[in-house]
């Protein structure tokens, strides 16, 4: 029992230093260095939020690029509410599992017939699987560059222009260095109403 | 893999093996040099005598009864949280199980998750009891493992050191200043630091969409710097909230490996034996290397039930490609194996990836990883395996070649050589026992997401990582039944506890005896076939014992799929 007051007084201790101190003096550094990254890379427009750029949202209009499948639940039913950014979720299905076959195939029609490609057009991997998050903010330039001619159609738009704009929203490797090539899906359709509201 | 992956794959190799010898040596002065003034007054504060030597059993007296009071401080507020501030979404308290499995997984740095951070814990919840479970959880494995490295330093004496004296050294020096680091780094690359909750946003196509918000970096710098792994969000570390940037993932991924890695050359420090240290790190890095590239393999390549559907899953310059079902796009493959490796060998538990929509061959490292353990595993404790390991594969070359085993000048006896066989059979007894009612009982069951080898899989998994204190989950399974809260709530305590104990008897034990001088008859255990024996019995003895386990689940799978069969 000889440990019981010092336990007890290291408890209280440690709670105020690693509860309040720390995540604070964080805090209060974060805002003081990098104040737009800290509140959550808000993207506002004429004073409204309209997202993160760190954030997916859901686009299924044709005059936008769409993102990927996002298996985000329903929190009150059994469905999928896309791109929810209050309950991040995976889908969780095995690469073995017939459903996640059955779904991929029905992604890549579904996939095909908005795009209007040919039945023989290798769909992107990325197109038609749903991410980590459910919240992935970006596609691949593969992915993107497929879905120019719809975008383009849609906006009565040259598709030249609107592939040179992709182009230009390419991100990453990071550095020239790690992770992948990616577009992310909300900067550009932004990009997109600004090139023609 | 393209020259990126490649280049990729050197320069993160580069960084580990450059750095762990570097915090090694920092460590090694944390806890062997002159205290500095915040460590005084702390002592002052808490009460504590730091210069009053401890033996084995005092020190384990202390560990535990101050867990005891952690695990107690962590419960209550998890337990109050609807009554308390910084709720402003009026979240209530998590059921009783559950509080008691998270306040179990986070006191035992396993992180094992059976609630949805973002809909379920407020975020002072958030900040104060997991941020405090997570630093308390991790610093009690380094301070136990430093005990257990005088074991075998020290000669002639019953005594390992002082418990606070050594918690507090880590804490001060160490692990506060580097979090601190690590979460501005962190949100310099856009992991969130705010106090405010939720910001509602109205999306381009008119709706809208809440993002939640919160104590993010200082959460998630030490949940891998301590080897923790418990997330903010639910898709933890795949969250671009949690992980938004390749750097990111390299920093977290680093983080995971900054204190676990290094500890080869602690011991090397404190023993006077380098060589040693080396000796060990390369049997970690040598297991490590072999999981990344089986990883990476298995992730890039295709999945053969997808190819009459027409789906383009190769690299090429236009996209990453590979398996990226439940995985980011701005990371990749090569990024996402490499943080799963890390956080399977670290058992830190962190994801940045769905581990349930894995191929079988990744998630057959992944078992291997937890159920091996100690490489370099997670904090402090995985070490302490390591040695455990050492010690055994001694005992056997020993019996092979007729010879008293010694290690480090210390013959190795009878009572060693059982205290480290107690603290191996732990794993195979709770993980094989538990696994065997989740997948035969309807209640254990009744959870499994898939169907065929992969649901018997998720079981597995549960247990194994739950024991490993490892955290991560097949995440399909759902765990938040009273079943699987309270099994693994229990298993946790016990798979950290339990080994932990034997470890530190044997240290006590090591601590007495006598360092013989070396002569021609002792077996080197610094040389290039010792590791290869190491490496040899860790493999066998650790995973022998699980292989019907692997034909199971992702052998069958992997066979199944390789025939174009689903489930």
């Amino acid at each position: 029992m000889k440990s019981l007051f010092p336990s007890l007084r290291a408890t209280l201790l440690l709670l105020i230093v690693t509860g309040f101190v720390y995540p604070l003096a964080v805090d209060g550094a974060a805002h003081l260095l990098f104040p737009h990254r800290a509140d959550g890379s808000l993207i506002t427009k004429n004073g409204v939020v309209i997202g993160s750029s760190l954030i997916g949202q859901p686009f299924s209009k044709p005059v936008y690029f769409h993102p990927r499948p996002s298996a985000t639940p329903d929190p009150t039913g059994s469905g999928s509410v896309p791109y929810d950014a209050a309950f991040s979720s995976a889908s969780n299905l095995a690469p073995s599992n017939g459903a996640q076959i059955k779904a991929v195939t029905a992604a890549a029609e579904a996939y095909r017939k908005e795009n209007a490609l040919s039945p023989a057009e290798p769909v992107p991997v990325d197109a038609v699987t749903a991410s980590g998050s459910g919240l992935d903010p970006d596609i691949s330039l593969a992915n993107a560059l497929l879905q120019v001619n719809r975008v383009a159609g849609a906006r009565h738009l040259p598709p030249a222009r609107v592939r040179s704009l992709v182009m230009a929203h390419v991100e990453g490797p990071q550095f020239g260095l790690l992770g992948a090539k990616h577009v992310n899906v909300l900067t550009l359709n932004l990009a997109l109403d600004a090139l023609r509201p | 893999m393209t020259v990126l992956d490649w280049m990729q794959l050197i320069l993160i190799s580069l960084l580990i093996g450059g750095g762990a010898p570097v915090v090694g040596h920092y460590l090694a002065w944390v806890f062997t040099g002159p205290r500095i003034a915040p460590e005084r007054w702390i002592h002052r504060l808490i009460g504590v005598d730091p210069d009053k030597p401890m033996d084995w059993r005092e020190y384990a007296g202390a560990l535990l009864f101050s867990n005891a009071l952690f695990f107690a401080a962590g419960y209550s507020l998890l337990w109050a949280q609807g009554r308390l501030p910084v709720n402003p979404r009026h979240i209530a308290a998590m059921s009783p199980e559950v509080t008691f499995n998270t306040a179990a997984s986070f006191v035992t740095n396993t992180n094992w998750q059976a609630y949805v951070g973002e809909a379920q814990l407020s975020n002072f919840s958030q900040m104060v009891p997991i941020t405090f479970l997570m630093f308390v959880g991790a610093n009690t494995g380094m301070a136990a493992l430093v005990a257990i490295l005088r074991g075998f330093a020290r000669s002639g004496t019953a005594h390992v050191g002082n418990y606070w004296d050594d918690f507090f050294r880590f804490f001060v020096r160490a692990f506060l200043p580097a979090c601190f680091a690590m979460a501005l780094l962190l949100v310099w690359q856009g992991v969130p630091q705010t106090l405010s909750t939720t910001v509602v946003a109205h999306s381009l196509e008119g709706g809208s969409q809440t993002l939640i918000l919160g104590p993010v970096a200082s959460l998630e710098a030490v949940k891998n710097l301590g080897t923790n792994g418990g997330g903010f969000y639910n898709a933890n570390g795949a969250h671009p909230y949690e992980n938004p940037t390749p750097l990111t993932n390299t920093l977290e991924l680093l983080g995971m490996l900054t204190f676990t890695a290094s500890l080869p050359f602690l011991f090397g420090r404190l023993t006077g034996r380098s060589r040693q240290g080396w000796a060990l790190f390369a049997t970690i890095m040598i297991l490590y290397a072999l999981g990344l590239g089986a990883v990476e393999i298995s992730e890039k390549g295709p999945n053969p039930l997808l190819a009459p559907a027409g789906i383009a899953q190769t690299t090429s310059p236009l996209q990453d490609g590979g398996n990226t079902e439940g995985k980011e796009t701005r990371l990749g493959i090569t990024q996402t194996s490499f943080f799963s490796n890390t956080t399977m060998a670290a058992t830190t538990g962190a994801v940045d990836a769905a581990m349930d929509s894995m191929n079988p061959l990744a998630l057959m490292v992944y078992f291997s990883h937890m159920w091996l353990n100690e490489e370099p595993g997670g904090k402090g404790v995985g070490f302490a395996g390591l040695l455990k390991e050492a010690i055994l594969a001694i005992f056997i070359a020993g019996l092979m070649v007729g010879r008293t085993p010694e290690f480090l000048g210390k013959k190795l006896e009878a009572r060693e050589i059982k205290l480290a066989a107690l603290s191996l059979i732990v794993t195979p007894f709770t993980v094989l026992l538990l696994t065997s009612v989740g997948v035969t009982a309807s209640f254990g069951t009744s959870s499994m997401d898939n169907p065929g080898p992969h649901g018997f899989e998720e079981v597995l998994y549960a247990y194994s990582s739950g024991n490993a204190n490892n955290g991560s989950a097949m995440a399909g399974l759902n765990a938040s039944t009273p079943f699987y809260a309270d099994s693994i709530g229990i298993e946790m305590l016990l798979s950290r506890y339990l080994p932990l104990l034997p470890l530190l008897a044997m240290a006590g034990a090591l601590a007495r005896k006598r360092i013989h001088p070396v002569t021609a008859g002792t077996l080197p255990t610094d040389t290039p076939l010792f590791v290869a024996l190491l490496v040899g019995f860790m493999l066998l003895v650790g995973l022998l014992t699980f292989f019907p386990g692997l034909m199971l689940g992702p052998i069958l799978e992997q066979l199944s799929l390789m025939k174009g069969l689903s489930f």
